[in-house]
Protein backbone atom coordinates (compact mmCIF):
# COMPACT_ATOMS: atom_id res chain seq x y z
CA UNK A 1 0.00 0.00 0.00
CA UNK A 2 1.39 3.36 -0.32
CA UNK A 3 2.35 5.65 2.38
CA UNK A 4 0.26 8.33 1.34
CA UNK A 5 -2.77 5.58 1.42
CA UNK A 6 -1.48 4.30 4.63
CA UNK A 7 -1.59 7.08 6.04
CA UNK A 8 -4.79 8.16 5.20
CA UNK A 9 -5.96 4.66 6.39
CA UNK A 10 -4.16 5.45 9.78
CA UNK A 11 -5.45 8.20 10.86
CA UNK A 12 -9.26 6.91 10.01
CA UNK A 13 -8.66 4.14 11.94
CA UNK A 14 -7.41 5.79 14.98
CA UNK A 15 -10.45 8.75 14.38
CA UNK A 16 -13.14 6.00 14.45
CA UNK A 17 -11.43 4.09 17.55
CA UNK A 18 -11.30 7.20 19.53
CA UNK A 19 -14.56 8.95 18.49
CA UNK A 20 -17.18 7.17 20.22
CA UNK A 21 -20.28 8.11 18.78
CA UNK A 22 -22.52 5.79 20.79
CA UNK A 23 -21.23 7.36 23.88
CA UNK A 24 -21.52 11.45 22.13
CA UNK A 25 -25.23 10.33 21.07
CA UNK A 26 -25.37 9.28 24.93
CA UNK A 27 -24.13 12.20 26.14
CA UNK A 28 -26.64 14.06 24.07
CA UNK A 29 -29.44 12.33 24.97
CA UNK A 30 -28.82 13.43 28.79
CA UNK A 31 -30.67 17.08 28.06
CA UNK A 32 -33.59 14.88 26.59
CA UNK A 33 -35.56 12.19 24.93
CA UNK A 34 -34.93 12.93 21.00
CA UNK A 35 -35.69 11.39 17.71
CA UNK A 36 -32.74 9.66 15.44
CA UNK A 37 -32.97 12.33 13.15
CA UNK A 38 -32.88 14.89 16.07
CA UNK A 39 -29.68 13.70 17.53
CA UNK A 40 -28.02 13.10 14.14
CA UNK A 41 -28.57 16.91 13.35
CA UNK A 42 -27.73 17.64 16.87
CA UNK A 43 -24.46 15.65 16.73
CA UNK A 44 -23.57 17.12 13.13
CA UNK A 45 -23.59 20.55 14.49
CA UNK A 46 -21.28 20.61 17.64
CA UNK A 47 -19.07 17.44 16.64
CA UNK A 48 -19.40 16.68 12.73
CA UNK A 49 -18.22 19.51 11.03
CA UNK A 50 -15.95 17.79 8.28
CA UNK A 51 -17.32 14.02 9.13
CA UNK A 52 -21.39 14.37 9.50
CA UNK A 53 -23.25 11.36 10.47
CA UNK A 54 -24.79 8.90 8.16
CA UNK A 55 -28.23 8.27 9.64
CA UNK A 56 -27.45 4.67 8.97
CA UNK A 57 -24.63 5.17 12.12
CA UNK A 58 -27.01 6.43 13.74
CA UNK A 59 -29.73 3.87 13.59
CA UNK A 60 -27.20 0.82 13.83
CA UNK A 61 -25.71 2.54 17.39
CA UNK A 62 -29.32 3.22 18.54
CA UNK A 63 -30.29 -0.56 18.26
CA UNK A 64 -26.43 -1.16 19.80
CA UNK A 65 -27.43 0.96 22.68
CA UNK A 66 -30.98 -0.35 22.90
CA UNK A 67 -30.27 -3.85 23.30
CA UNK A 68 -27.46 -2.95 25.80
CA UNK A 69 -30.13 -1.18 28.10
CA UNK A 70 -28.59 2.21 28.03
CA UNK A 71 -31.56 3.85 26.03
CA UNK A 72 -35.65 2.77 25.85
CA UNK A 73 -38.26 3.58 22.87
CA UNK A 74 -39.63 6.64 25.07
CA UNK A 75 -42.38 7.06 22.36
CA UNK A 76 -43.35 6.55 18.74
CA UNK A 77 -44.49 8.68 16.07
CA UNK A 78 -48.20 7.69 14.68
CA UNK A 79 -47.35 5.91 11.17
CA UNK A 80 -43.65 6.37 11.89
CA UNK A 81 -41.36 3.04 10.97
CA UNK A 82 -38.07 2.96 13.02
CA UNK A 83 -36.97 6.58 12.33
CA UNK A 84 -40.01 7.84 13.74
CA UNK A 85 -38.72 6.24 17.61
CA UNK A 86 -37.99 8.56 19.83
CA UNK A 87 -34.98 7.34 22.64
CA UNK A 88 -34.43 7.95 26.13
CA UNK A 89 -31.01 7.34 28.36
CA UNK A 90 -31.30 5.06 30.86
CA UNK A 91 -30.09 5.20 34.73
CA UNK A 92 -27.31 2.72 33.59
CA UNK A 93 -26.57 4.60 30.11
CA UNK A 94 -26.07 8.08 32.26
CA UNK A 95 -23.16 5.78 33.94
CA UNK A 96 -21.72 4.85 30.91
CA UNK A 97 -21.18 8.78 30.13
CA UNK A 98 -20.01 9.57 33.17
CA UNK A 99 -17.58 6.11 33.04
CA UNK A 100 -16.46 7.35 29.51
CA UNK A 101 -15.89 11.21 30.66
CA UNK A 102 -13.71 9.78 33.28
CA UNK A 103 -11.63 7.50 31.69
CA UNK A 104 -8.55 9.09 30.38
CA UNK A 105 -8.10 7.86 26.75
CA UNK A 106 -5.10 6.50 25.88
CA UNK A 107 -2.52 9.42 24.84
CA UNK A 108 -1.88 8.87 21.05
CA UNK A 109 -1.95 11.68 18.15
CA UNK A 110 -4.81 12.84 16.61
CA UNK A 111 -6.49 12.88 20.07
CA UNK A 112 -8.10 16.43 20.52
CA UNK A 113 -11.23 15.16 18.36
CA UNK A 114 -12.13 12.88 21.28
CA UNK A 115 -10.70 15.24 24.09
CA UNK A 116 -13.00 18.02 22.49
CA UNK A 117 -15.94 15.92 22.52
CA UNK A 118 -15.38 14.66 26.21
CA UNK A 119 -15.04 18.57 27.40
CA UNK A 120 -17.79 20.21 25.66
CA UNK A 121 -20.01 17.36 26.63
CA UNK A 122 -19.04 17.48 30.21
CA UNK A 123 -19.86 21.19 30.20
CA UNK A 124 -22.80 20.68 28.79
CA UNK A 125 -24.00 17.89 31.21
CA UNK A 126 -22.45 20.14 34.29
CA UNK A 127 -19.92 17.70 34.73
CA UNK A 128 -16.29 18.89 35.96
CA UNK A 129 -14.25 19.41 32.64
CA UNK A 130 -11.51 20.81 34.81
CA UNK A 131 -10.96 17.19 36.64
CA UNK A 132 -11.71 15.61 32.84
CA UNK A 133 -8.59 17.55 31.60
CA UNK A 134 -6.43 17.06 34.78
CA UNK A 135 -6.82 13.32 34.62
CA UNK A 136 -6.05 13.35 31.02
CA UNK A 137 -2.73 15.37 32.10
CA UNK A 138 -1.69 12.71 34.56
CA UNK A 139 -2.05 9.98 31.91
CA UNK A 140 0.16 12.00 29.46
CA UNK A 141 2.68 12.61 32.14
CA UNK A 142 2.57 8.90 32.64
CA UNK A 143 2.98 7.74 29.39
CA UNK A 144 6.08 11.11 28.92
CA UNK A 145 7.58 9.25 32.23
CA UNK A 146 7.76 6.04 30.97
CA UNK A 147 9.26 7.39 27.26
CA UNK A 148 11.67 9.12 29.04
CA UNK A 149 12.69 5.89 31.28
CA UNK A 150 13.01 4.22 28.16
CA UNK A 151 14.58 6.89 26.74
CA UNK A 152 17.52 6.84 29.39
CA UNK A 153 18.20 3.44 29.46
CA UNK A 154 18.20 2.56 25.83
CA UNK A 155 20.61 3.40 23.02
CA UNK A 156 20.36 6.29 20.17
CA UNK A 157 17.36 5.18 18.08
CA UNK A 158 15.59 4.47 21.22
CA UNK A 159 16.24 8.15 22.09
CA UNK A 160 15.05 9.37 18.58
CA UNK A 161 12.11 7.46 18.51
CA UNK A 162 10.94 8.25 22.34
CA UNK A 163 11.46 12.08 21.35
CA UNK A 164 9.52 12.10 19.09
CA UNK A 165 6.86 10.85 20.37
CA UNK A 166 7.48 12.91 23.53
CA UNK A 167 7.29 16.30 21.58
CA UNK A 168 3.58 15.15 19.91
CA UNK A 169 2.83 14.72 24.16
CA UNK A 170 4.16 17.60 24.90
CA UNK A 171 1.98 19.62 22.24
CA UNK A 172 -1.39 17.74 23.36
CA UNK A 173 -0.38 19.05 26.96
CA UNK A 174 0.09 22.32 25.61
CA UNK A 175 -3.65 21.64 24.45
CA UNK A 176 -5.02 20.45 27.37
CA UNK A 177 -3.65 23.25 29.19
CA UNK A 178 -4.46 26.17 27.27
CA UNK A 179 -8.03 24.42 27.13
CA UNK A 180 -8.55 24.33 31.07
CA UNK A 181 -7.16 28.30 30.74
CA UNK A 182 -10.05 28.30 28.67
CA UNK A 183 -12.83 26.64 29.99
CA UNK A 184 -14.84 29.44 31.12
CA UNK A 185 -14.92 31.05 27.82
CA UNK A 186 -15.89 27.62 26.50
CA UNK A 187 -18.83 26.90 28.91
CA UNK A 188 -20.28 30.04 28.07
CA UNK A 189 -20.05 29.23 24.53
CA UNK A 190 -21.63 26.27 24.93
CA UNK A 191 -24.09 27.58 26.78
CA UNK A 192 -25.25 30.04 24.94
CA UNK B 1 9.11 8.34 55.21
CA UNK B 2 7.32 12.00 54.65
CA UNK B 3 10.81 14.40 55.04
CA UNK B 4 9.07 17.69 54.50
CA UNK B 5 5.09 17.95 54.98
CA UNK B 6 3.20 21.47 54.35
CA UNK B 7 -0.59 21.97 55.21
CA UNK B 8 -2.78 24.81 54.39
CA UNK B 9 -0.22 27.01 53.95
CA UNK B 10 -0.88 30.77 52.42
CA UNK B 11 1.21 33.90 51.59
CA UNK B 12 -0.27 37.26 50.16
CA UNK B 13 2.31 39.66 48.51
CA UNK B 14 0.36 43.13 49.72
CA UNK B 15 -3.34 42.61 48.23
CA UNK B 16 -2.13 39.50 46.06
CA UNK B 17 -2.64 35.91 47.02
CA UNK B 18 0.45 34.20 45.85
CA UNK B 19 -0.72 30.56 48.10
CA UNK B 20 -3.95 30.03 49.28
CA UNK B 21 -3.94 26.67 52.07
CA UNK B 22 -1.40 24.44 49.72
CA UNK B 23 -0.77 21.62 51.01
CA UNK B 24 2.01 19.46 50.11
CA UNK B 25 4.41 16.39 50.79
CA UNK B 26 7.69 15.09 50.23
CA UNK B 27 9.04 11.47 50.74
CA UNK B 28 12.68 10.92 50.82
CA UNK B 29 14.39 10.41 48.07
CA UNK B 30 11.73 11.10 45.54
CA UNK B 31 11.80 13.68 42.65
CA UNK B 32 8.52 15.67 42.57
CA UNK B 33 7.49 18.41 39.58
CA UNK B 34 5.53 21.32 40.93
CA UNK B 35 3.93 22.55 37.38
CA UNK B 36 1.15 25.13 36.90
CA UNK B 37 0.75 27.72 34.78
CA UNK B 38 2.97 31.37 35.29
CA UNK B 39 1.77 33.23 38.30
CA UNK B 40 -0.54 30.22 39.79
CA UNK B 41 2.04 30.52 42.91
CA UNK B 42 4.73 27.62 41.89
CA UNK B 43 7.40 29.51 43.14
CA UNK B 44 6.25 30.65 46.32
CA UNK B 45 5.46 27.23 47.35
CA UNK B 46 8.58 26.35 46.43
CA UNK B 47 10.26 29.18 48.61
CA UNK B 48 8.16 28.89 51.44
CA UNK B 49 9.00 24.79 51.29
CA UNK B 50 12.85 25.81 51.32
CA UNK B 51 12.30 28.78 54.20
CA UNK B 52 13.45 31.35 52.13
CA UNK B 53 10.08 32.80 52.46
CA UNK B 54 7.89 32.77 56.04
CA UNK B 55 4.05 31.96 54.84
CA UNK B 56 1.53 34.22 56.35
CA UNK B 57 -0.17 30.83 57.68
CA UNK B 58 0.03 27.06 58.00
CA UNK B 59 2.31 24.56 59.03
CA UNK B 60 5.57 23.18 57.51
CA UNK B 61 7.21 20.33 59.14
CA UNK B 62 10.73 19.40 57.96
CA UNK B 63 12.35 15.74 59.33
CA UNK B 64 9.53 16.11 62.09
CA UNK B 65 10.63 20.23 62.87
CA UNK B 66 8.07 22.85 62.53
CA UNK B 67 10.08 25.20 60.07
CA UNK B 68 7.64 28.22 60.59
CA UNK B 69 9.11 28.23 64.36
CA UNK B 70 12.69 28.55 63.72
CA UNK B 71 14.97 31.68 64.09
CA UNK B 72 15.67 33.16 60.63
CA UNK B 73 19.32 32.02 61.35
CA UNK B 74 18.33 28.30 62.10
CA UNK B 75 16.44 28.44 59.22
CA UNK B 76 19.65 29.65 57.08
CA UNK B 77 21.50 27.01 58.94
CA UNK B 78 19.04 24.21 57.73
CA UNK B 79 19.64 25.56 54.08
CA UNK B 80 23.42 25.29 54.49
CA UNK B 81 23.15 21.96 55.59
CA UNK B 82 20.17 19.66 54.52
CA UNK B 83 19.28 21.70 51.35
CA UNK B 84 21.19 22.57 47.77
CA UNK B 85 19.43 25.11 45.35
CA UNK B 86 18.94 25.10 41.77
CA UNK B 87 17.99 28.73 39.87
CA UNK B 88 17.13 28.98 36.30
CA UNK B 89 20.29 31.50 35.83
CA UNK B 90 22.61 29.12 38.08
CA UNK B 91 23.23 32.00 39.99
CA UNK B 92 26.97 31.86 39.59
CA UNK B 93 29.11 34.35 41.48
CA UNK B 94 31.23 35.75 38.54
CA UNK B 95 34.21 36.86 40.49
CA UNK B 96 34.80 33.41 41.93
CA UNK B 97 36.13 29.90 39.32
CA UNK B 98 33.69 27.79 38.70
CA UNK B 99 35.53 25.20 41.37
CA UNK B 100 35.17 27.90 44.05
CA UNK B 101 31.46 28.63 43.33
CA UNK B 102 30.74 24.78 43.69
CA UNK B 103 33.37 24.99 46.67
CA UNK B 104 31.18 27.80 48.57
CA UNK B 105 28.54 26.54 50.35
CA UNK B 106 31.20 23.73 51.68
CA UNK B 107 33.34 27.34 53.12
CA UNK B 108 30.09 28.82 54.43
CA UNK B 109 29.74 25.18 56.51
CA UNK B 110 33.22 25.27 57.83
CA UNK B 111 35.57 23.14 55.63
CA UNK B 112 39.04 24.09 54.56
CA UNK B 113 39.41 25.54 51.55
CA UNK B 114 41.74 23.22 50.26
CA UNK B 115 39.37 20.25 50.92
CA UNK B 116 36.18 21.98 49.99
CA UNK B 117 38.21 22.14 46.56
CA UNK B 118 38.93 18.66 46.38
CA UNK B 119 35.14 17.91 46.34
CA UNK B 120 34.06 20.71 44.22
CA UNK B 121 36.04 19.14 41.46
CA UNK B 122 35.05 15.62 42.32
CA UNK B 123 31.31 17.02 41.39
CA UNK B 124 32.63 18.91 38.68
CA UNK B 125 34.01 15.98 36.97
CA UNK B 126 30.62 13.76 37.99
CA UNK B 127 28.44 16.63 36.05
CA UNK B 128 30.60 16.05 33.40
CA UNK B 129 32.26 19.81 33.61
CA UNK B 130 35.19 18.90 34.79
CA UNK B 131 37.27 21.08 32.20
CA UNK B 132 35.10 24.99 33.74
CA UNK B 133 37.22 23.80 37.14
CA UNK B 134 39.51 27.02 37.02
CA UNK B 135 37.27 28.89 34.82
CA UNK B 136 34.98 32.17 35.55
CA UNK B 137 31.13 31.85 34.83
CA UNK B 138 31.52 34.11 32.27
CA UNK B 139 33.88 31.96 30.15
CA UNK B 140 31.49 28.90 30.13
CA UNK B 141 27.87 27.96 28.34
CA UNK B 142 25.07 27.83 29.55
CA UNK B 143 24.45 24.82 29.62
CA UNK B 144 27.94 24.25 31.48
CA UNK B 145 27.00 27.05 33.93
CA UNK B 146 23.60 25.31 34.67
CA UNK B 147 25.54 21.92 35.11
CA UNK B 148 28.39 23.65 37.62
CA UNK B 149 25.00 25.14 39.70
CA UNK B 150 23.55 21.63 39.88
CA UNK B 151 27.33 20.40 41.66
CA UNK B 152 27.65 23.34 43.71
CA UNK B 153 24.04 22.63 45.16
CA UNK B 154 24.80 18.69 45.60
CA UNK B 155 28.57 19.35 47.27
CA UNK B 156 27.00 19.12 50.45
CA UNK B 157 24.95 15.92 49.96
CA UNK B 158 21.68 17.77 50.77
CA UNK B 159 18.56 15.94 51.95
CA UNK B 160 16.39 18.07 48.97
CA UNK B 161 16.98 19.46 46.51
CA UNK B 162 15.17 22.70 45.17
CA UNK B 163 15.36 23.36 41.57
CA UNK B 164 13.09 26.12 40.09
CA UNK B 165 13.03 26.06 36.50
CA UNK B 166 16.33 24.86 36.18
CA UNK B 167 16.68 24.40 32.32
CA UNK B 168 14.30 27.45 31.41
CA UNK B 169 17.32 28.97 29.88
CA UNK B 170 18.73 26.23 27.77
CA UNK B 171 17.84 24.72 24.74
CA UNK B 172 16.46 20.95 24.44
CA UNK B 173 19.63 18.85 24.64
CA UNK B 174 21.60 21.16 27.19
CA UNK B 175 18.21 21.03 29.39
CA UNK B 176 18.09 17.07 28.88
CA UNK B 177 21.57 16.66 30.29
CA UNK B 178 20.98 18.35 33.18
CA UNK B 179 17.69 16.90 34.25
CA UNK B 180 19.46 13.32 33.62
CA UNK B 181 22.60 14.51 35.66
CA UNK B 182 20.43 16.18 38.33
CA UNK B 183 17.82 13.04 38.88
CA UNK B 184 21.05 10.31 38.62
CA UNK B 185 23.22 12.24 41.01
CA UNK B 186 20.01 12.78 43.32
CA UNK B 187 19.05 9.22 42.89
CA UNK B 188 23.13 8.24 43.75
CA UNK B 189 23.09 10.40 47.21
CA UNK B 190 19.58 9.77 48.17
CA UNK B 191 18.40 13.39 47.72
CA UNK B 192 15.04 14.32 46.85
CA UNK B 193 14.43 16.54 44.46
CA UNK B 194 11.51 19.19 44.14
CA UNK B 195 11.17 20.59 40.62
CA UNK B 196 9.17 23.53 39.81
CA UNK B 197 8.49 23.39 35.42
CA UNK B 198 5.90 24.50 33.27
CA UNK B 199 7.55 22.29 30.69
CA UNK B 200 5.99 19.02 30.40
CA UNK B 201 9.31 17.07 28.87
CA UNK B 202 10.75 18.37 32.47
CA UNK B 203 8.60 17.12 34.73
CA UNK B 204 8.55 13.98 32.86
CA UNK B 205 11.98 12.86 35.01
CA UNK B 206 10.37 13.09 38.08
CA UNK B 207 8.56 10.29 39.99
CA UNK B 208 4.93 12.34 40.10
CA UNK B 209 3.69 15.53 39.78
CA UNK B 210 1.42 18.23 41.93
CA UNK B 211 -0.24 20.98 39.91
CA UNK B 212 -0.44 24.43 41.33
CA UNK B 213 -3.77 26.67 40.06
CA UNK B 214 -4.59 29.91 41.49
CA UNK B 215 -2.23 28.94 44.73
CA UNK B 216 -3.66 25.95 45.79
CA UNK B 217 -2.29 22.28 44.88
CA UNK B 218 -3.97 19.68 42.93
CA UNK B 219 -2.66 16.12 43.09
CA UNK B 220 -3.30 13.94 40.33
CA UNK B 221 -2.92 11.27 42.37
CA UNK B 222 -5.22 11.85 44.52
CA UNK B 223 -7.45 13.11 41.65
CA UNK B 224 -7.38 9.67 40.42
Amino acid sequence: MPSGQLYKVRIHAVYSDAMSIGHTLLGLLESGPRHGYDLKRAFDERFGHDRPLHYGQVYSTMSRLLKNGLVVVDGIEPGGGPERKRYAITDAGITDVAQWLATPEKPEPYLQSTLYTKVVLALLTGRAAAELLDTQRAEHLRLMRELTRRKRDGDLADQLICDHALFHLEADLRWLELTAARLDALAAEVRR
Amino acid sequence: MTLLQARGLTKAYGPTPALSGADFALRAGEVVAVMGPSGSGKSTLLHCLAGIVRPDAGTLTYDGRDLTALSDTARSALRRTDFGFVFQFGQLVPELTCAENVALPLRLNGEKRKAAEARAVEWLARLEVDGTAGKRPGEISGGQGQRVAVARALVTAPRVIFADEPTGALDSLNGERVMRLLTEASRDTGAAVVLVTHEARVAAWSDREVVVRDGAVRDPERIA
